[in-house]
């Protein structure tokens, strides 16, 4: 199998610059920003604004989204996270109605790895901006 | 908070279970297998089970949160995944603790430098928030 003397690179590099559909709305309900705060000994009650890093919900679909992509297609298991940063405009309520928008902002290769730069641009039901997150995804060739 | 800069901020010790990474996975959506099953975890290159970055992250917010007094008073959240936290079977988990220093204040926004440590290791590089008043 010929295919395999090489590892094909992730992505066609022209995917820099490519910004995916919006991920489907994600409801942000009470006992889904409890389940959140809990799984990280976050104290939360009802009403509080969510927690920080609660609009991953949304990212990481996005992020799912664009790993999934008959173009790109690989695999979970072989990324790593490398950085992740937000920037807020304002905090998650419960009632929010969230999508994630992803822009591939560079794709690099260094030994070996291929480093995806990504941004979600997070945003309500009325389409107002709520926050940027910005991830770095490492990815590995991994062992299939 | 009304800190100054060079300000040390309490130091916050957490307790990760692989329980707390079952919970984490449910509510955040990201199931990859290394956060979850051993066997992947060192097939992939990893010494054993290991959180999920997102997961340290969470625990530098709630730091923050805890700093700024009041939830909802961070305006800006990052970090780079350094080093992994593994994360034992069993009950007693692995500590991680956050220590933060107030860098800057500047027109109601305080900016923490954070120290994020499993062990002897820093598992976040240049974890950084900036909170609003």
């Amino acid at each position: 199998m010929l295919v395999n003397w090489y590892r094909r690179t992730v992505v066609d590099p022209s995917l820099a610059g490519r910004t995916f559909p919006p991920t489907a709305p994600h409801d942000v309900t009470a006992d889904h920003v409890r389940a959140f705060a809990e799984a990280t000994g976050t104290p939360w009650a009802e009403g509080d604004p969510a927690p920080p890093t609660y609009p991953i919900v949304v990212a990481f679909a996005a992020m799912q989204d664009l790993m999934h992509d008959p173009e790109v297609g690989i695999e979970l298991r072989n990324v790593i996270h490398g950085e992740q940063r937000f920037a807020y405009r304002r905090p998650v309520a419960t009632g929010d109605v969230l999508t994630a928008t992803l822009t591939v902002d560079s794709l690099r290769q260094i030994g070996g790895a291929d480093i995806i730069g990504t941004t979600s641009a997070v945003t309500d039901a009325d389409g107002a901006p709520v926050c940027t997150a910005k991830a770095t995804l490492v990815h590995t060739a991994g062992t299939a | 908070m009304t800190p100054e800069a060079g300000t040390e901020l309490p130091t916050q010790t957490y307790t990760v279970t692989r329980a707390d990474l079952v919970a984490y996975a449910a509510a955040s959506g990201d199931h990859n297998p290394i956060h979850q099953d051993e066997e992947v975890a060192r097939a992939v290159g990893l010494p054993g089970v290991i959180a999920h970055g997102m997961y340290t992250l969470a625990l530098a917010a709630r730091a923050a949160d805890t700093w700024a007094g009041a939830p909802g008073r961070v305006v800006e959240l990052g970090a780079k995944f350094t080093k992994p936290v593994v994360v034992p079977a069993g009950d007693d988990g692995v500590e991680v603790v956050v220590a933060g220093v107030v860098k800057k204040v500047d027109d109601g926004l305080t900016t923490v430098g954070m120290t994020v440590t499993c062990g002897d290791d820093k598992v976040l590089g240049m974890p950084t928030a900036v909170l609003r008043g």
